[in-house]
């Protein structure tokens, strides 16, 4: 007791700010432990700084058919073209356009499906899961078989599957303009299965602790207890899942769009770039083709390996 | 036993009729296909009739119920686009696809069964590390882009294999096959290898931890013991060991093998069932799309169900489990 009576004498250390805290953290120390995780979270970093920044770094706008000179088309990289002796980095497709610039504007699109698809997969997934976990009895029954049976089937065919449907029931004159929407939901829809297992196991093993109890005593209702005390606590495996989703909606969407049903050619994402680039793969002009794909395999590849670091790190259990 | 089988069987027949709801209300809700199937210069008449044709100006449960009466005997109307029955462009389409997915599908399990083994036996040799650290590049390389890759290689570069097309096929009775013409063959060798890949180095890394696992047990230990060539312990001893769970995931693998045709049929323009979905797809030809939905359900379902069927039959550990759970 004296020990104790005495430590609250002593002057109080400073609290440490966050940031210091999270220097101290494991987190830190095994970040900074593997060169693969700084790598690729730097390689993420850049390309989703130069996909938000594309307005500001793009030296064109590859939208905008003022700035287009059908004589620029067909640029090799670095080399002045023949008829203006305009000079691009990348190079230039058959309209002229910039490449550099397409794909900046294409990666924007690229991530943001990849990102809104991945959020609306996880507050869905992880709102079934919670139900599930948490009511059971036929609730659990019908949400958990759906899950099976959408687990039987491949993502991407569901997601094809799910375009195609939505598509047919977009009126026509605004099926340019849903597309993207639409292949947001259908990526989505295809994603959620994961995030709901995830969930409704740790909310199983969750309910029966005491401050679920304690809640319970107190009077909180159903929804409280699984949004304020229960899903705070079952969050850290779902945030390694959506790193890991969001490579795979990124590359889901890239095969979608490559496919001619995803991204529409107003609205060209990395996917659609390469549908177009692989066009003139016979005709020599190979950088229409190679620079959104290197672009795509960078983005899917380094976002991938952050996942699979964050799951080492953050949770052994899951690997 | 019994009330399993039955569960099972209910809950795939269940599958299939929800599935089935959602293609034909495609069917009833997706704007007016008539104005896909008729240009410019048509008359009420013309309207008239193609609807009557269709059976579009029926009421919704008479449409359903000639749409389940169809779908069950392989009726799916006509498409829109082609203005052909939709079963006949299926039947020609699908040797296309299933010659595709046989060709990978044997690819996939030599080819795997084979580096799988020789990375196991030869666990730290130069070539198998080079055989695993490429395996886990083809892995993360998307499917479409695979494609590409090879094309690039080994048509425009050494221009030794096309890039597009089934080559010259033959007829035999109703079935156009590519094995038999030297074009049809070649043509075969790039779209194969993309589609199979993927499974090629799922199988080749399934079967190299079964078979590291495998190597580890007493029994081989003791038929080393016994002066057993080395041959004969790694095939005769050690893999026969590892297939179970080898063929048990090659089941599965055999419907993803089909849904990936599309993305292969797709970059190299293969004239099979998933090149006409993803057209059907660009151009809402509805009554094909329906058809395929319901056709690949079909085929997840009943996999499905036989795996599960034959994992009862095999392993009576789960039958204690199964009468116990749910």
């Amino acid at each position: 007791m004296a020990e104790l009576s005495s430590e609250t004498t002593r002057p109080q250390p400073a609290e440490p700010s966050a940031w210091a805290r999270f220097r101290a953290s494991d987190f830190y120390w095994k970040f900074r432990r593997s060169p693969v995780a700084m790598v690729s979270f730097a390689v993420t970093v850049l390309l989703v700084m130069s996909a938000l920044l594309a307005p500001l770094i793009a030296p064109y706008d590859p939208f905008d058919p003022g700035s287009l000179n059908l004589m620029n088309g067909f640029s090799a990289p670095m080399q002045p073209n023949a008829f203006t002796g305009e000079t691009f980095w990348l190079g230039t497709d058959d309209q002229g356009r910039d490449v550099f610039s397409t794909i900046l504007y294409g990666m924007r699109i690229s991530l943001f499906v990849g990102f809104a698809a991945v959020m609306f997969a996880m507050t869905l997934g992880v709102l079934l899961g919670l139900v599930a976990g948490y009511v059971g009895g036929w609730t659990e029954t019908i949400i958990m078989r759906v899950a099976d049976v959408q687990l039987t089937f491949p993502s991407i065919l569901v997601a094809m599957l799910i375009f195609g449907v939505a598509k047919g029931f977009t009126p026509i004159e605004y099926r340019d303009q849903m597309a993207i929407w639409v292949l947001i939901i259908a990526i989505g829809l295809s994603d959620w299965v994961q995030f709901a297992r995830v969930v409704r196991g740790a909310t199983l093993v969750e309910k029966n602790k005491e401050y679920v109890q304690a809640a319970k005593l107190i009077g909180r209702r159903g929804p409280a207890i699984m949004l304020r005390h229960i899903l705070p606590n079952v969050m850290s495996p779902v945030l390694v899942i959506a790193t890991i989703s969001l490579a795979l909606a990124i590359i889901a969407e890239a095969t979608l769009s490559f496919l001619g049903v995803g991204a529409p050619p107003t609205q060209p994402s990395l996917g659609t770039l390469i549908r177009i680039g692989q066009g003139f793969l016979f005709s020599g002009e190979w950088w229409i083709l190679l620079f959104p794909a290197a672009t795509l395999l960078a983005l899917a590849l380094s976002v991938n390996l952050l996942g699979d670091w964050l799951r080492d790190a953050l949770n052994p259990r899951l690997k | 036993m019994l009330a399993f089988v039955i569960r099972r069987v209910f809950q795939s027949v269940l599958v299939l009729l929800v599935v089935g709801l959602v293609a034909f209300s495609m069917f009833r809700f997706v704007g007016d296909p008539i104005d896909n199937m008729l240009g410019q210069e048509r008359t009420q008449a013309d309207i008239d009739r193609l609807r009557a044709d269709l059976g579009l100006d029926q009421p919704f449960v008479v449409q359903y119920f000639k749409f389940l009466e169809g779908a069950v005997q392989g009726n799916f109307g006509v498409s829109y686009r082609q203005g052909r029955p939709v079963a006949t462009i299926i039947a020609e389409r699908a040797p296309a696809t299933l010659e595709l997915a046989a060709v990978s599908g044997f690819l996939a399990i030599s080819i795997g069964i084979g580096l799988g083994v020789f990375t196991a036996i030869r666990r730290d040799g130069i070539a198998s590390n080079i055989i695993m650290t490429v395996s886990l590049i083809g892995v993360s390389l998307p499917t479409f882009l695979i494609g590409i890759l090879l094309i690039y290689i080994f048509s425009v570069e050494l221009d030794l294999l096309p890039s597009f097309g089934r080559g010259d096929t033959v007829m035999i009775g109703g079935w156009s096959t590519g094995f038999l013409t030297e074009s049809g063959l070649k043509a075969l060798i790039l779209p194969s290898i993309t589609l199979g890949l993927y499974q090629m180095t799922l199988i080749m890394r399934l079967v190299r931890s079964e078979m590291l696992e495998v190597l580890r047990q007493d029994y081989i230990r003791f038929a080393r013991a016994r002066g057993l060539r080395e041959r004969s312990v790694n095939f005769r001893h050690a893999l026969k060991n590892t297939l179970v769970p080898v063929i048990t995931v090659t089941g599965l693998q055999l419907g993803s093998i089909i849904a990936f045709a599309i993305i292969t049929e797709t970059v190299f323009q293969w004239p099979g069932v998933g090149l006409l979905f993803i057209n059907a797809i660009q151009f809402v030809d509805i009554p094909v799309m329906a058809a395929y939905l319901m056709l690949i359900s079909v085929m997840f379902v009943a996999i499905n169900l036989i795996v599960d069927l034959l994992y009862f039959a095999i392993d009576p550990r789960l039958r204690a489990d199964r009468a116990g759970a749910h």
